[in-house]
């Protein structure tokens, strides 16, 4: 019986589709609960103040200069990035042993990071490492490590349907199996697609398994601030096997926490030993670089890149954040409240439960099906919703899309 | 330039990945432009002067924003109804059509026949990515073909790179630039490219040749093309400061129209960086001319996915403003040819000063070419000389910045080449 009985995988580009089929469709009450990008109570995505404020603030700077920015990126860029995942205090940065690597977005961080692993990880040029994603994971992590070079890509397991919840035994035995120095990619918070996250003594018992067998920390962290409103709260993952002295890659996005989609900006944070082999990982992702952007795009990392280093500008993006980070939470509300409401079979405690942008509904591929069929909701075949795609005037609506789902479906 | 198949090649690369000891000065460590930078900054000296750079100078050394661009900017900032929403991988259609249009000229067949494919990338390397990628995708769905690609002698010392990290195993060189001629030799072009296996890659200049500044003029194009043609090469055509040589997008991209009404397949890689002085923003552009555009399509999408996913929308957003209303259009024209025309100027000016001075050795090369790069001819020692002794940087290659150079170091620059020509 394969792993994966009861985890439908979406093929690569089915959340495009869904968008296109979306867009097509003409039915007055259609609702996309497909991609996963921010959207207000009147369904609009959302340009976030302190970026509007911050984007003016560059426009009418004169003094900036118009260059290419170094290989690495923006180091102002670089720096506050990284801090804002590791902590102001953190010894790690205190002892210099952390560095950034600018990149295109989540996905280039993930990529660099990737490439240097596949050449410099393990052996020189070992492609055989085994590298652990979670099941289910983002479609992307699969391609993006396999297109680096990877060879022996597999899942760990992590969802546990019947439970609608972490299946920490199965995770935990998966370590405990996996070859040492296999890499493994660790959502650090707001798991994608699942919203379900490890509790913090859930991380401790990861972090002694993975420390104990050198497992290679590979944090993907696309969601910093969104999932709890908190930064520190929801990097308290990453900070703790910081802390617990692992040399890891942080792969961070700033899309969705900054609303910057279009512009690309991300960061690959490296927690080496010492600022020795710092140097020399960074001189080697510099080389990587070079062959696949060669300089990273100034306009977002700038955006970033003030608003961090501003005290002002930082708490008021915080307080957007919180914004942003609230009203899923009120979603998540008032969605199990309606579905109680309505007298849905089932439990629906793991709506509140789960964290961050997505929830796992429990939907199978026929409920989803007439989710969109009949209703004109669109979700993805696994059964995850977009929050941020309800609002306070389509959640009766859908709440009851759900509810019909469910009983008249099996 | 023939390497052999063994596991580490001419250039000291290993065939199995990245890793490996190069004796190459090309591959050593950091690319020749950080380390001059890096001299530079730590050279203490008041007069030093740095004529490395890959951006346009204007007069007062520094680079700047295009006054259009700057209001464009203001412009799109104020705009209310923007939304912020993840591009298309392949980028903004508003830009990549304009670009291929502007490139091919808006009549062209193979735009009318739709054979032309246009993907918008984040800067010009990342588009020599996309394309070596793709052409090994139209070479072989099991990835199998890995070359050879052809580089020009010499080429930007990054595009070895790319090619490898794209997995080309098989990289080769093709003589170009002639220390003696000062210019391209295409006898022995020709010759190194007439041995060339069907399918290699063949990656050309179509204008602006870094580091040599020496272009192929037409008739040599001609002749190429059809060498090209008979042996069934493939052709990848290097666009990267397109409008910086002649102040002319299509007239710079002459050499990808030729080819295009020749009816051949071709890649192109541009950037609009240097035209629209937007070096940050990374707008980058691959055009393909293909019978299998829907095939590369969905292999672009593909292979951009798990690269950077999308590229950056500010700059191309810029980019597609200026060519889609026609009075930003002509504005940013005249700003761009008031560019070259001071490039053009300062070779001019550079030539007699050297001519005033009594340099040894013909400088004809210095107004007979184009663009912002120039390759001056001088030896490593005489570079050395000029960085040691008269601290003034450019590259390896005895390549300099045109634009770097202003009526504040005009004078300061010919007196150094004199010298370096002319101290023992």
């Amino acid at each position: 019986m394969s792993l994966f009985a009861d985890v439908p995988q979406a093929p690569p580009v089915a959340v495009f589709k869904l968008t296109a089929d979306f867009r097509e469709d003409s039915h007055p009450q259609k609702v996309n609960l497909g991609v996963g990008a921010y959207r207000t109570d009147d369904c609009l995505p959302w340009v976030l103040p302190v970026v509007k404020k911050v984007e003016r603030l560059i426009v009418e700077d004169n003094s900036l200069n118009h260059e290419y920015l170094p290989i690495l990126g923006l180091p102002e860029f670089r720096s506050a990035a990284s801090k804002v995942a590791l902590g102001d205090d953190s010894p790690a940065i205190k002892d210099n042993r952390v560095g950034g690597v600018q990149a295109l977005g989540g996905t280039g961080a993930l990529r660099i990071g990737a490439e240097f692993l596949r050449r410099w990880y393990n052996g020189v040029n070992n492609t055989s490492t085994p590298i652990y994603v979670s099941a289910p994971t983002w479609e992307n992590h699969n391609g993006v490590f396999a297109d680096a070079g990877f060879k022996d890509i597999r899942p760990y397991h992590y969802w546990d349907a019947a439970k609608r919840g972490l299946d920490l035994t199965g995770l935990l035995d998966d370590l405990e199996k996996a070859p040492e120095h296999s890499v493994f990619v660790l959502h650090a918070c707001a798991h994608n697609p699942t919203g379900t996250d490890p509790t913090q003594e859930e991380w401790k018992k990861i972090a002694e398994i993975m420390k104990r067998r050198k497992l290679f920390v590979f944090f993907d962290s696309a969601y910093q601030g969104f999932a709890s409103g908190n930064l520190d709260k929801d990097a308290w993952a990453i900070r703790y096997f910081v802390s617990e002295e692992f040399e890891l890659f942080v792969a961070q996005s700033f899309s969705k926490n900054f609303g910057l989609y279009n512009e690309r900006v991300g960061n690959l944070t490296v927690v080496a030993k010492d600022n020795e082999n710092l140097t020399r990982i960074l001189s080697q992702m510099e080389k990587i670089v070079r062959t696949t952007w060669s300089n990273p795009p100034s306009q977002g990392a700038r955006v970033v890149s003030k608003t961090l280093n501003c005290p002002e500008l930082f708490a008021e993006w915080k307080g957007n954040v919180k914004t942003m980070a609230d009203r899923v939470l009120f979603m998540r509300d008032e969605l199990k409240s309606k579905l109680q409401a309505l007298g849905t079979p089932g439990t629906w405690d793991h709506i509140t439960q789960q964290i961050g942008m997505f929830s796992f509904t429990g939907l199978n591929p026929k409920q989803v099906e007439f989710m969109i069929k009949e209703k004109h909701v669109y979700l993805m075949a696994s059964g995850r919703i977009n929050m941020c795609g309800l609002t306070t005037k389509n959640i009766d609506y859908i709440a009851q899309a759900i509810h019909e789902a469910v009983t008249k479906v099996q | 330039m023939r390497q052999t198949n063994s596991s580490m090649d001419a250039k000291g690369v290993n065939h199995r990945g990245d890793p490996g000891v190069s004796t190459d000065k090309h591959f050593a460590g950091l690319s020749p432009l950080p380390r001059q930078l890096s001299a530079f900054k730590k050279d203490s000296q008041v007069k030093k002067v740095h004529l490395a750079g890959r951006e346009y100078y204007s007069e007062d050394g520094n680079t700047y924003e295009l006054r259009l661009i700057g209001k464009i900017k203001q412009q799109l900032n104020s705009d209310p109804t923007f939304r912020p929403e993840y591009p298309s991988p392949l980028g903004l259609r508003d830009f990549t059509q304009k670009a291929a249009e502007v490139t091919l000229g808006r009549n062209s067949r193979a735009i009318l026949e739709r054979q032309v494919l246009g993907v918008q990338t984040p800067g010009f390397s990342a588009a020599v990515r996309l394309g070596a990628e793709l052409l090994r995708r139209l070479n072989s769905s099991t990835g199998a073909w890995r070359g050879p690609v052809y580089l020009s002698s010499p080429c930007d010392d990054s595009l070895a790179g790319i090619f490898q990290a794209a997995g080309y195993r098989d990289i080769r060189g093709y003589y170009y630039w002639d220390d003696k001629q000062r210019g391209i030799c295409l006898e022995r072009l020709l010759g190194d490219l007439d041995t060339a296996p069907e399918r290699s890659v063949v990656v050309l200049s179509a204008s602006a040749h870094y580091p040599t500044g020496a272009d192929l003029c037409q008739s040599q194009w001609a002749v190429i093309a059809q060498l090209i043609t008979k042996r069934k090469l493939f052709p990848f055509l290097l666009l990267p400061a397109q409008g910086l040589s002649y102040g002319d997008l299509e007239q710079d991209a002459w050499a990808v129209q030729y080819c295009a009404s020749r009816g051949m397949e071709l890649i192109c890689t541009q950037s609009f960086s240097h035209c629209f002085g937007l070096y940050g923003e990374a707008v980058g552009h691959l055009l393909c001319i293909s019978k299998h555009t829907s095939f590369l399509q969905s292999e672009a999408d593909q292979i951009v996915r798990s690269l950077w996913a999308e590229p950056s929308a500010a700059g191309a957003h810029i980019v597609a403003t200026v060519f889609n209303n026609p009075a930003h259009f002509v504005e940013w024209h005249d700003e761009m040819q008031h560019m070259v025309e001071r490039c053009m100027l300062i070779r001019a000016v550079l030539k007699e000063k050297l001519r005033l001075l009594g340099t040894p050795g013909c400088w004809d090369h210095l107004t007979e070419q184009h663009g912002l790069f120039c390759r001056i001819g001088l030896s490593d020692q005489q570079i050395e000389f000029l960085s040691s002794r008269r601290h003034m940087y450019m590259l390896p290659s005895s390549c300099l910045n045109v634009s770097a150079i202003n009526g504040c170091n005009l004078d300061y620059i010919a007196e150094s080449i004199h010298q370096a020509l002319t101290t023992p």
